[in-house]
């Protein structure tokens, strides 16, 4: 499974595979998620949500709904402070106050179906349901605008009367205001070289517009909020999330309070991959729990997911690609339409700098339209706006190899960006091993084994993506039989309380299971970014590292006394402290004697990187068409990445291998399909398709470890760069099988079937 | 609408519980036993979450009326560990790391368990037919095939 | 939550139906749960009353008759699968059970809620109609036997009146021996049908005698294509045959555009599924007799 494991001797811990910390309670039922707090006197809350895709609020009656028995509270946007426009930080994009508050609550418009309108409080469920068919909405319907070219139109109904289009041309700016009132939030170009000039060099140009449909993370754990708004004004806050400094941020935002007052548990978080960084529910909980003085749990049904949550943004990409007879890129143009939904926000900017980051090329212009439309906001979805431009790009990618009668590896390679050059965005690339894992694709046994049978193919992609730095904080404490409790605010969704405890073994000489960590609430460690952007191994790690630093540094100042010699005379080697003299003493007879020579020993620190370390993958799959029904069956996937050191290479294969599954859903199967007014129409698990255990293969993975230079131990973040290449090496592999390029995703067999009724084209290569 | 009380039998224990008509064997079970293991994930049979053992077959707890389970043994991912030992198949899903998240984790275990129970030793197809009503979204179902293939009896 | 009704669990078959009786239109019959739960869950029904008929040991016997074999409407698809007469007598329909959903759903669902349920969709209801089963349905007075094919009116319709019940489903004997059943889902595990199609014919010499073809999810109800069916039978079995079939098969099919598909996505696959299943159907009638 892992290609080198050569290079990880130099650690003790590090790289290997311990049973994860939290294991057990998984295994047997008794992790606790965000669903299964009880409290007393807990009341039950349920959302009430718009049936219209786009409508104005005339008013909201709730007169008959609280005259319900069983009924303690219904609050609307009446209920919550005005906000003004305001950024504030969610971690992966900025976020607008005024956006989150109103996508939480409309207060005077409705702008997808979905949108929360009212949430009552009441003394069971049924009661909570039934109240919510009381509560009374006069609604001005307006036409509803549905997909991102259409609302690019002039002539399209507005979402935001005084909504205008910005210019931006640096990614996270906000940018120029240009003035005019449009659907079109933002438009963002990005400028490299001569453009036109490197086309007009090319031997061959490729050009294609390709689409994508809007697609959930899938997470199977429903959002869930359990808030208690104490008699002195402290809000607790249980929920199911990817970071409780995050919820705390943002329900105290929202509901006009200091975040000093909020605390914030995490729960177990039942998935996430994007879709819980940002709050829906914590702050309608809270209200309801300030109006009625009890705890108040919202759990929403599976079909509340799908249509009031954030799915990541339908896509329309047009790709220019320009090349000499030996495959030199000459230039490279993409223009892409990322819809936002209901509000600004998609995640354009990062389709924008990452989808070309493969390829050294000169000259380059992309443009990039966020784009209002009348369906959910979006949010992130793992590698959040990546997957859908590399769709294009490397979809594009492998037609120019066909055209240009190479293989789509040598293609890539032939212009592989190697660190130092410049990336799109003009910042230069740190080192990292894209070159290196091409050329593992191209030697993999599976690249070069025979496809065998007809309908068969075989098709590459790549991807690229920066990952996240930003900060967490750590605690390491030492126990008197000499283990260790580790606390950080990172919440755990993939192991990672096993790889933060192991990179602390790894400084304190003892074994992963001698850490105990564990994931603390708001109030017991320091601020810390949630887990998402893959950072949380890495930056939670660097806290963690100079946390145990500090603590092995005292160790050894505590066995300089008790060995009766100077700190720096100890040598400290696997967990033992030696005076160089013979003398030795283990890290449990330093621990025991901690009190005594100096007191308790614990240490915290924080992380605040400057430089990340991005992250690529590429994947090799082999398909077969059904030609009759135009299904495709994935017949073996590999999945190649380059992940720094693998701090624990079992989680980090899963993290990949449920990316790909993720990734094959996207390509086949999974879209959103609306009716022309904008429901959703497949708000379940039986027609959103996902996976299921008969729709993947086992999925192989090769680690290619390139040590990240940002990280002690070289560890790069994995989580999020490996759904990137699936739907377009899926596609190049549906080209290769049918002499059919699919320019849409899903793929699904309606589509494969219309496809293979069309003449054979030209550039289908894998 | 009446009360009932129905006996059953919950992890080896014997349960008395008076429950309305319209109560489902998953509610009770998270609400009245404390025993969350079973999820709520969709409420409608779709994703397997809430699966537990009936009378030794797996069901979808979130499709049963309580009251039909009058005199069943029903067991559930906290009874599975007996007498403080965890099953293979949970050490097998510890050694292949085969959990993530977590969620889908105890449906997992308690279907792998019922299919080795009917078939000791599986193939990968059996293993992937037998689960095909359980989503996990985390792990692409490699670690968590694999789990249930390697066990130790 | 499941809206408030009431719930009984029948003790036996005349139970079953004096609760019908007592409780009237308000009353449903409850068997696996799979789809009524689902249903009230969905406010898309609210019954009163709940006849549990799950217990009911009557209902869930399965046994060969003269010149036919009778499936009690209790039977689960599960244990449709393990039973050795279906398994050895009836491969189409030990065939459909590993294409039914889940294990899950499989150890809950009954045959009798497929049919009842009458979705368009249903997957045993194509290799029942394939087999030309029949319907017994039961009142307090007394037993009434309806072909199947004339028991399903239309999407979620039957001729199921409010005080009757699915006793049993009947299937004349000797079965013909060639058999064959596909189905298309949009993905591999868990998938709703979105083309279901069922043959079972004879053959003399190569002529294709008894030939029923039942589709399933391209009309409002399953049903027989007797277009397709006339076009085979009597006939020498050939590509060409069998593929006129298959157009006939997807000209008599009023498949609807939804969520899983397009209405002529549907039509090519009815074809390309029938031409499969009569190929198919037609190779196992081949088989020499054990």
């Amino acid at each position: 499974m892992t290609s080198t494991e050569a290079r990880k001797q130099q650690y003790r811990v590090i790289g290997t595979r311990p049973i994860r910390h939290d294991g057990l309670d998984k295994v047997t039922g008794r992790a606790r998620y965000g669903a299964d707090i009880h409290l007393p006197g807990l009341l039950t809350g349920k959302v009430l949500r718009s049936p219209h895709a786009h409508a104005r609020i005339r008013g909201i009656d709730a007169s008959k709904a609280l005259a319900l028995p069983g009924v303690e509270a219904v609050v609307t946007a009446a209920d919550f402070p005005i906000h003004e426009d305001m950024e504030i930080d969610l971690v992966e994009t900025l976020g607008n106050l005024r956006v989150l508050a109103e996508n939480i609550m409309a207060s005077e418009k409705v702008l997808y179906r979905g949108h929360a309108v009212a949430a009552v409080a009441a003394t069971s469920a049924a009661i909570a349901e039934e109240a919510l068919g009381l509560i009374e909405v006069d609604y001005e319907v307006l036409p509803p605008v549905l997909n991102g070219p259409d609302a690019m139109d002039a002539n399209s109904p507005r979402l935001h009367e005084n909504m205008t289009t910005h210019s931006v041309a640096k990614r996270f700016e906000r940018g120029t205001d240009t003035g005019v009132g449009s659907n079109i939030a933002s438009h963002l170009q990005f400028k490299l070289g001569d453009p036109e000039a490197g086309f007009a060099e090319a031997d061959v140009i490729v050009e294609r517009e390709y689409t994508t449909s809007t697609v959930h993370q899938g997470y199977i754990e429903p959002h869930t909020a359990t808030a208690l708004w104490d008699f002195d004004g402290q809000v607790t806050l249980w929920s199911s999330s990817q970071g409780a400094f995050g919820m705390r941020a943002q329900t105290a935002a929202v509901l006009g309070i200091p975040e000093s007052r909020v605390k914030a548990i995490p729960m177990e978080i039942g998935g996430g991959f994007g879709g819980k960084l940002n709050t829906y529910l914590d702050p309608v909980a809270a209200a309801l729990s300030r109006e009625t003085g009890k705890p108040v749990k919202i759990t929403m049904d599976r079909a509340e997911v799908f249509i009031a949550t954030g799915p990541t943004s339908a896509t329309r990409s047009r790709i220019k690609l320009g090349a000499k007879k030996d495959g030199t890129l000459t230039a490279a143009w993409s223009e892409l339409v990322y819809e936002a939904g209901a509000f600004p926000g998609s995640p354009v900017g990062a389709g924008a700098s990452t989808g070309f980051a493969p390829y050294k090329i000169e000259n380059i212009l992309v443009d990039g339209y966020d784009v209002v439309v009348n369906k959910p906001k979006v949010a992130a979805y793992r590698a959040p706006g990546s997957p859908q431009a590399a769709f294009a790009i490397e979809s594009a990618m492998s037609e120019l190899a066909e055209k240009l009668g190479m293989d789509p590896i040598e293609l890539r390679l032939k212009n592989v960006i190697r660190p130092g050059d410049r990336l799109p965005t003009g910042v230069p690339l740190l080192p990292t091993g894209c070159e290196e894992m091409e050329k593992a694709m191209r030697s993999h046994p599976h690249y070069n084994a025979p496809i065998e049978g007809p309908n068969r193919g075989r098709g590459v992609a790549v991807g690229f993506w920066g990952n996240a730095g930003n900060s967490s904080s750590a605690t390491v404490s030492v126990t008197a039989d000499g283990g260790v409790t580790l606390v950080t605010g990172s919440v755990d969704i993939g192991g990672t309380r096993a790889s933060l405890a192991m990179q602390a073994a790894e400084v304190l000489g003892i074994t992963a299971e001698d850490v105990r960590p564990s994931v603390g609430d708001t109030a017991s460690v320091g601020w810390t970014g949630q887990t998402g952007g893959s950072r949380t191994t890495f930056s939670t790690g660097l806290a963690v590292v100079a946390a145990a630093e500090k603590v092995r540094d005292e160790m050894v100042k505590r066995a300089a006394i008790l060995l009766e010699t100077e700190p720096e005379k100890i040598e400290f080697d696997a967990g033992t402290f030696k005076n160089g003299a013979g003398k030795s003493l283990s890290f449990q007879e330093v621990a025991a004697a901690q009190v005594r020579t100096g007191g308790s020993i614990t240490a915290s620190a924080s992380s605040n990187p400057r430089q990340v370390g991005p992250a690529f993958a590429g994947h090799i799959v082999d398909v077969e068409v059904d030609p009759e029904t135009g299904k495709v069956e994935i017949l073996r996937y590999t999945a190649f990445q380059d992940v720094g050191t693998a701090a624990h290479p079992s989680y980090v294969e899963g993290q990949i291998q449920g990316a790909v599954a993720q990734g094959v859903g996207w390509a086949l199967n999974e879209e959103y399909v609306w009716s022309e007014d904008g429901r959703m129409e497949n708000a379940s698990f039986l027609d959103y398709r996902m996976p299921t255990t008969l729709d993947l293969p086992m999925i192989e993975t090769v680690l290619i470890e390139e040590p990240n230079p940002a990280h002690p131990f070289g560890i790069r973040g994995v989580g999020e760069v490996c759904i990137v290449p699936p739907m377009a090496a899926i596609a190049n592999a549906v080209a290769n099988a049918t002499g059919r390029r699919l320019t849409h995703l899903p793929m699904s067999p309606g589509r494969i079937l219309e496809a293979l009724e069309r003449p054979a084209t030209n550039g289908t290569g894998g | 609408m009446t009360a009932r009380t129905i006996n059953l039998n919950v992890n080896g224990e014997h349960k008395e519980w008076s429950v309305a008509e319209n109560d489902l064997l998953l509610t009770e079970l998270r609400e009245r036993e404390g025993l969350t293991g079973a999820k709520y994930g969709c409420g409608i049979g779709e994703c397997g979450a809430c699966t537990v053992l009936v009378d030794g077959q797996p069901s979808l707890s979130c499709l049963v009326l309580a009251q039909s389970v009058d005199g069943c043994d029903v067991l559930t991912i906290e009874g599975l560990a007996r007498g403080g030992e965890l099953d293979p198949l949970q050490i097998a899903f510890l050694d292949q790391a085969a959990v993530q998240c977590g969620f889908c984790t105890p449906g997992m275990v308690l279907m792998g368990r019922a299919l080795l129970n009917e078939i000791p030793d599986p193939t990968e197809k059996d293993v992937r037919e037998f689960l095909k009503g359980n989503l996990c979204r985390c792990t692409g179902y490699s670690s968590i095939v694999r789990a249930i293939l390697t066990h130790r009896r | 939550m499941l809206p408030q009704t009431d719930y009984v669990k029948a003790s036996s078959v005349a139970h079953a139906l004096d609760m019908l009786h007592q409780y009237g239109t308000g009353a449903a019959i409850l068997a696996g749960g799979t789809d009524l739960i689902v249903d009230m869950r969905e406010r898309r029904r609210e019954p009163t009353m709940l006849v549990d008929i799950s217990s009911v040991e009557e209902l869930a016997e399965i046994d060969v008759g003269t010149g036919n074999i009778r499936i009690g409407a209790g039977v689960t698809v599960a244990g449709l699968a393990g039973s050795a007469i279906v398994q050895h007598q009836l491969p189409l329909v030990t065939e459909v059970t590993r294409h039914f959903a889940d294990y899950l759903t499989r150890n809950r669902a009954t045959i009798g809620g497929n049919l009842a349920n009458a979705s368009p969709g249903a997957d045993l209801v194509p290799p029942l109609l394939a087999l030309n089963a029949s319907v017994v349905l039961a009142t307090a007075q007394g037993e009434r036997t309806v072909d199947l094919n004339d028991f399903l009116v239309g999407p979620r319709r039957t001729l199921l009146l409010w005080n009757e019940l699915v006793r049993a489903i009947h299937i004349p004997t000797p079965v013909p021996r060639g058999q064959a059943y596909e189905k298309l889902g949009l993905r591999t595990g868990g998938a709703i049908a979105v083309v279901s199609c069922a043959v079972s014919m004879d053959q003399a010499g190569g002529e294709c005698r008894r030939v029923r073809i039942g589709l399933g999810a391209v009309a409002p109800r399953a049903f027989r294509s007797s277009e397709a069916e006339q076009i085979m039978e009597g006939h020498m079995f050939s590509s060409d045959i069998a593929a006129r079939a298959a157009e006939a098969a997807a000209n008599s099919s009023q498949p609807i555009s939804d969520v899983r598909g397009s209405a002529e996505y549907r039509h090519a696959m009815v074809r390309a599924l029938v031409e499969r299943a009569l190929h198919a159907a037609y190779e196992r009638s081949s088989e020499p007799q054990e």
